[in-house]
């Protein structure tokens, strides 16, 4: 098993080390590691890192998905934008 | 300020009271606890019910009330005039569609009946083969928390909130604070939901225990407040669980799940049992429920009188206290009408409709 998977997160590719989660991609693809925008607009980021605040929620293979409870998969696809 | 008139609680009703007494020129102090209640667990649809003549006049005003507010109403209240699909699952219920329709229209309400072609058009989400359903386009939601504040915000010089708990309601009718303070007004008026009863034990007032759930934001899946129609015959057993069909369309997208009815028990925990209930019972009508993402349910208690109507009026035999508690699943609806005919009573003004239905009763003498 190769030491890295590559992902696609909002169009761009990201190399992380096995294992990682979802959330954990989010912060290497770029600053706070924004999941989603509230309907007010506000960018809002993996919080509790266990399930519970719901604050990660990301389309994962078109599907909505809790980042921090994803691990990554080799060509998976994540959008930030649902 | 020395108050007129004080209120106890500071939900959906005591600040839909406090409004109605400002606006008959009375000075009102809100006591509230902040232990919150029912307002800040319920769904907030605002619906005409046909059960018996007193809820339909009490919820038709209200409904009614509501819709004149709307347009002045801050944002945050999420007022929306989605109006309620019945939905008929067979034929049936489809007659049960027509006869409510007929009640409706007796009393001045539109509503139009859809087939099973026009249901699927109006709402593609829903299962194939249903029988139809009674659209009722006057009915609405909102988001009763911020009703509730907007309601206080509407008179603040002659409404002002404290944030105290009542302790004990003495025989002079002076209140005792948590804080060992009094406080005492010329009128009282007990509006603090399920726990009315920590005050007044005499009151037959039961809590009725509901479970709710919201999805991620799908905008666009539902339209209107989907209930069942069975819900009717399921909601109103006076014992024993029950769950129906009641989904609702949030502005923000969101589906908020509802209904499920349990009895005594005031165990705020969500059940896993009775959540799957009430979801195995909304698949049945929107399988595609299956495929969205529940970001969080919780637990609220409904104030259940014996009769479903709640009590409005002075109490028989407690010293300068009015009751405005026992709206069961219906408080954020009934509030303004609640408010109106309390005020109006309190004032010695002459309501829109016969308080009769709603004047205390059923109250056990306590040792
Ligand atoms: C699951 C569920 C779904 C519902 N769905 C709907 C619906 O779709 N449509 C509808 O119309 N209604 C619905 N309801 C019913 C509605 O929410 C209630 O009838 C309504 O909110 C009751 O409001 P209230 O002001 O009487 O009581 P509450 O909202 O319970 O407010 C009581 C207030 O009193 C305060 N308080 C309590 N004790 C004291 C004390 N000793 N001293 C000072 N303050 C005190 C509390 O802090 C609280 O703020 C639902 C309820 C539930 C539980
Ligand atoms: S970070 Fe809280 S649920 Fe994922």
């Amino acid at each position: 098993m190769s030491a890295h998977t590559l992902l696609n997160i909002d169009g761009h590719l990201v190399r992380v080390k096995a294992g990682s989660s979802v959330a954990a991609a989010l912060r290497v693809a770029g600053g706070m590691g924004v999941a989603r925008t509230s309907v007010t607009g506000q960018k809002r980021a993996p919080f509790c890192g266990m399930g519970v605040c719901q604050e990660c929620r990301v389309l994962i293979d078109g599907r909505r998905r809790l980042a921090c409870q994803t691990v990554c998969a080799e060509g998976m696809r994540v959008e930030t934008t649902g | 300020m020395d108050a007129d008139v004080i209120v106890i609680g500071a939900g959906i009703v005591g600040a839909a009271c406090a409004q109605a007494l400002a606006q008959a020129g009375r000075r009102v102090l809100v006591l509230d606890a902040r232990i919150g209640g029912a307002t800040g667990a319920g769904m907030g649809h605002l619906v005409v019910m046909d059960d018996n003549a007193a809820e339909l006049e009490l919820s038709r005003h209200s409904v009614a009330q509501w819709r004149e507010l709307a347009p002045r109403m801050s944002e945050d209240c999420a007022y929306s005039a989605c109006g309620t699909l019945w939905i008929a699952a067979n034929d049936e219920e489809m007659a049960e569609a027509e006869r409510k329709q007929q009640r409706l229209r007796a009393h001045g309400i539109d509503s139009r009946l859809l087939d099973a072609r026009e249901l699927a058009n109006a709402e593609p989400a829903l299962r194939k083969g249903l029988a139809g359903a009674l659209e009722v386009p006057g009915d609405g939601i909102l988001y009763a928390p911020n009703a509730a504040r907007w309601l206080l915000a509407q008179a603040t010089d002659s409404v002002r909130v404290e944030h105290a708990k009542v302790e004990a309601i003495e025989d002079d009718g002076a209140l005792s604070l948590a804080d060992g303070s009094h406080r005492t007004a010329p009128q009282i008026v007990l509006a603090n939901g399920i726990q009315a009863t920590t005050l007044c034990p005499e009151l037959p007032i039961r809590p009725k225990k509901g479970h709710l759930l919201i999805t991620d934001r799908y905008p666009g899946t539902v339209h209107h407040q989907l209930v069942e129609l069975g819900y009717v015959t399921s909601a109103h057993h006076s014992d024993g669980d029950s769950v129906a069909f009641n989904v609702q369309p949030r502005p923000t997208g969101q589906l908020l799940v509802g209904s499920s009815r349990q009895f005594d028990t005031t165990d705020p925990a969500v059940e896993a049992p009775m959540l799957a209930r009430m979801l195995q019972r909304t698949l049945d009508y929107l399988p595609g429920l299956a495929n969205l993402n529940a970001v969080r349910s919780w637990t609220g208690m409904r104030a259940a009188s014996p009769d479903g109507l709640p009590l409005l009026g002075k109490h028989p035999w407690r010293e300068k206290l009015w009751l405005a508690v026992g709206h069961e699943g219906l408080g954020v609806t009934t509030a303004p009408g609640s408010a109106h005919l309390l005020a109006a009573l309190m004032t010695d003004a002459t309501p829109d409709f016969d308080a009769t239905p709603y004047a205390p009763r059923g109250l056990r003498e306590t040792a």
